[in-house]
């Protein structure tokens, strides 16, 4: 086992830790953990190319594995590589962006099932047309700046359609993205006016989708163009500072250097205090607490070094998880985990061997947390919200069926611990890590104990499948 | 949302008892009355465009202002007039409705809607929750009703989405969301005694709440409220409705709400929720691959076989059936044939104990700034009514509740007797 605080950041700044992730981090210290964590582009990312191979989890589709344009299996692609990656922070960062910037596959799709999954999730080297799926694009600046992610995103195709902009035009505009851009994506409800969201709409006219069509469905491409011609040229005034003068106008220019408004506002958003209070309380809520109010001070502390580094996000998570805030033991476990962590965690924890992630796409829609599928631009529900009654049962039973796969090995690993029911408890223990142990210890170990001991193979089988499935389905473990 | 988040953050303690007492569960089933009335909130999520399900199709405006949009006259299905004058007719697809409507059991109540109406999605679905705009924070308008009902059942409250809605939540009322019977089920890895056995360690370990630490304890209380429902909610999966219900995730949760109320759950509050309003783009009124055109499928075939089964069944008499959406949608239309946000739009109330009818009068859709019907320049549809009058209707005279207490304010309006 690694050291609690160690574990404790691969819970919040990973999906946990699986015996290959202890092997690495499990005799680092802490800040050399937080380093490795952080400074990701120094270890190579060939996860991908492990899919398929023994050893590691499995994936299973409808004919050729083509996470590229099947977004099944690019679901599938995504929870490998979180159970698998070297790059556990870029993983993670990867699913933050995802949440805030939350794109829907459905509604890109009406492009076409498969080029709607490429706008999504395709790896340019492996695309016919090089196109880059939006989670690429946030993969690959997953601690860049927001000023540029906001730049990227607003002429990201797969988000052009998700939020019309494909057809924000001078004589219509449309409003879709520049609300949004406002409320979600920068300074937040309340920090925005219906006058500049007006506004907002008109400096983004012209901002549309460009198709260059190929064969057919999986082969057109799609890329920003921005249409002068589309563009509406009269000034636009927000209720807040737009340049640094404090000027609140953006000024009236010819169409041909229209899309010079578009850029003034994204870098007014980005670089805006209330932003910055507002990605600092994010990034506070995802790694350190969502259950107690983030405290002033820190967020204040954040905010600054968020503004004084160019929006930059590195060294706002890098001070987040070397703070006493985020170390604090008190913490541990108090975070409820979303569906993909739970998932994720599960099998790291239990064993993958024979397993494909194929068999969690289901349940991950049943637990309300489908990849590629947030519920609105808003992204998820979190906190509290992942669990109902409901969601909690598909919880698990998703425990139930992983327990099942893996009930042969397990017994197996067990082996040496057959001499008793709580040596076989603790074996399972040793692998598994609910929040609180004492608490459900008797509960257990009556239950391993249940009848005569004989430490046989089918006694073994059950009872060690039984306790993966009650522990990886109780409220102790639901928490990183 | 966000606000949805900070009341779930704040409210954390309240939840920890949600599922107390399960000696005294099918008592309070009982008690709390498999016979007595039910309702089911429709959430409309996105933001219906009111304007095309009831057409004001002797508007000239409605035409001027939505070249592509206007649903043409000669299309509407004719449903008379509101108290000044103005004939109203339902979008085309709603065929089902309007028998429901012919029958005298199906209300519309036009220009529904609050002072400033907000814009946004998350804000306004929250105000339309919470009910005393312009807050978006706090306890739910269905919440602090099922909190005046004293000890409830886990089952009182239960809603065919994954989430327990804003409109729900509220001190010590527990939520049941079950979106599916057959998911709502105790797997195990192994079988019989041995599968009996973790069903009851899973229980047991649920059992100790530890109060202490409150996050904990919710999830813990989460687990109790599944497995001491597990059994009841299976009996729901035996239902045989009298009719075929289409099969869209609408249509399905419908038919688990008509086996929940048939088989005699003791349900007080449903919630349901179809979405896809949010039609800013290729809104398509008409074309029947045109996506507002699909939207009014769904509903009408969705609500018209659940009036049908429980009218079959009887059960209509206990049943009522009121919808919401977050906002209406801009008169004109946008570059993109669709709509933006708006305000006012309109509400449906369906079931046994409905005065059909319309109720409220539809507005000028006259741009000229100087409409009193209209606001924001001209744009958007102002409210006529109180969203808040259809609420304390339904809570004071089919609840039998008290609306003042609970919308924290008079806001009964007589003109409003749809039920």
């Amino acid at each position: 086992m690694a050291d609690d605080s160690i574990a404790h950041l691969l819970r919040r700044a990973g999906f946990g830790a699986s015996s290959d992730d202890l092997a690495i981090y499990g005799s680092m210290s802490y800040n050399a953990a937080v380093d490795r964590l952080l400074n990701y582009d120094a270890i190579p990312d060939d996860v991908d190319a492990k899919i398929g191979q023994a050893g590691f989890v499995g994936t299973t589709s409808n004919g050729a594995f083509s996470p590229n344009t099947v977004i099944n299996d690019a679901r599938q692609r995504w929870l490998f590589r979180m159970v698998h990656s070297n790059r556990p922070l870029q993983e993670k960062m990867t699913l933050f962006w995802h949440n805030y910037f939350a794109t829907g596959y459905n509604k890109v799709a009406s492009v076409g099932q498969q080029d709607g999954a490429r706008l999504m999730v395709a790896k340019p080297g492996e695309d016919p047309k090089g196109q880059k799926g939006q989670i690429e694009m946030l993969r690959d600046n997953a601690l860049g700046s927001l000023n540029d992610l906001l730049n990227r995103i607003a002429t990201d195709p797969a988000m052009l359609i998700w939020l019309d902009g494909n057809t924000n035009t001078k004589q219509n505009p449309q409003e879709n993205f520049g609300r949004e851009l406002m409320e979600l994506f920068s300074r937040g409800v309340g920090f925005y006016t219906e006058q500049d969201v007006y506004a907002a709409a008109r400096v983004f006219t012209g901002w549309n989708l460009r198709i260059d069509r190929g064969t057919g469905d999986g082969n057109n491409a799609y890329s920003f163009v921005y249409n002068a011609n589309n563009h509406e040229t009269a000034a636009k005034t927000f209720s807040f500072p737009v340049y640094s003068d404090g000027g609140t106008t953006i000024p009236s220019r010819s169409a041909s250097a229209g899309m010079q408004d578009g850029l003034d506002l994204i870098n007014a958003l980005a670089m805006h205090p209330e932003t910055a209070r507002r990605v600092a309380t994010r990034l506070y809520e995802f790694f350190v607490s969502e259950t107690a109010p983030a405290p002033a001070a820190f967020i204040n502390q954040l905010a600054l070094i968020y503004l004084q580094n160019g929006s930059n996000i590195k060294p706002v998570v890098q001070t987040i998880l070397r703070s006493s805030q985020f170390t604090d033991p008190s913490i541990y476990f108090t975070r409820y985990s979303w569906p993909v962590e739970y998932v994720v965690r599960s099998i790291k924890e239990t064993g993958w061997t024979g397993f494909s992630v194929s068999t969690a796409l289901t349940p991950l829609v049943n637990m309300g947390q489908q990849l590629f599928e947030p519920p609105d631009v808003a992204g998820w529900d979190l906190g509290q919200l992942w669990f109902s009654t409901g969601k909690m049962l598909s919880r698990m039973n998703f425990a139930s069926t992983l327990a099942s796969n893996q009930k042969f090995r397990l017994a197996t690993a067990a082996a040496g611990a057959k001499g008793s029911a709580q040596a076989l408890l603790n074996f399972m223990l040793a692998k598994m890590t609910p929040a609180d142990v004492n608490g459900i210890y008797a509960d257990l170990l009556a239950y391993a104990g249940t009848g005569t001991w004989t430490g046989s193979d089918a006694q073994m089988q059950a009872r060690a499948s039984g306790l993966a499935h009650v522990i990886l389905g109780s409220a102790e473990y639901q928490f990183v | 949302m966000i606000t949805r988040r900070q009341f779930v953050k704040n409210g954390v303690a309240a939840f920890t008892v949600s599922f107390a007492a399960p000696a005294f569960l099918s008592d309070l089933a009982k008690a709390q009355g498999a016979s007595s009335r039910n309702l089911v909130v429709l959430a409309l999520a996105g933001g219906n465009d009111g304007l095309s399900t009831l057409v004001p199709y002797t508007d000239a405006f409605y035409y001027s202002r939505r070249p592509t949009l206007a649903i043409p006259a000669g299309t509407v299905l004719q449903i008379g007039s509101d108290s000044s004058g103005k004939a109203l007719g339902l979008h085309p697809r709603l065929t089902g409705l309007r028998d429901v409507f012919n029958a005298g059991r199906l209300a519309f109540i036009q220009r529904v809607g609050y002072q400033n109406s907000s814009r946004s999605h998350f804000t306004g679905t929250d105000i339309w929750s919470v009910g005393t705009p312009p807050s978006s924070q706090g306890s739910g308008w269905l919440g602090r009703y099922l909190s005046t009902l004293g000890p409830l059942d886990p089952l009182a409250a239960w809603t065919t989405t994954g989430d327990t809605p804003h409109s729900m939540l509220a001190s010590g009322v527990g939520v049941a969301a079950i979106s599916s019977i057959s998911n709502f089920a105790f797997a195990s890895p192994n079988s019989g005694a041995e599968a009996t056995l973790e069903r009851t360690t899973a229980s047991a370990i649920a059992s100790h709440v530890p109060v202490s630490v409150p996050h904990l304890s919710f999830v813990a209380s989460t687990v109790q409220g599944a497995m001491q429902t597990l059994d009841r909610v299976a009996t729901v999966g035996t239902y045989n409705p009298s009719v075929t219900y289409p099969n869209t995730g609408f249509g399905q949760a419908l038919r688990m709400v008509a086996g929940a109320m048939s088989k005699g759950i003791g349900t007080k509050v449903f919630f349901v929720q179809t979405g896809g309003f949010d039609t800013h783009a290729a809104q398509d009124t008409t074309g029947a691959n045109g996506s507002y055109f699909r939207l009014m499928a769904s509903l009408d075939d969705g609500l018209a076989a659940f009036y049908n089964d429980l009218r079959n069944s009887g059960l209509i008499n206990n049943t009522l059936v009121l919808s919401f959406s977050e906002f209406g949608r801009r008169i004109t239309e946008n570059g993109s044939r669709g709509t933006d946000h708006g305000a006012a739009s309109i509400m449906m109330a369906m079931g046994g104990g409905v005065r059909g009818g319309i109720y409220g009068t539809a507005a000028s859709l006259n741009p000229d700034p100087s409409n009193a019907t209209l606001e924001n320049s001209g744009n958007d549809v102002k409210f006529e009514n109180d969203f808040r009058s259809a609420y304390a209707r339904v809570i004071d005279n089919w609840l039998g509740g008290d609306s003042v207490g609970i919308l924290g304010g008079n806001f009964k309006a007589a003109s409003l007797n749809f039920v």
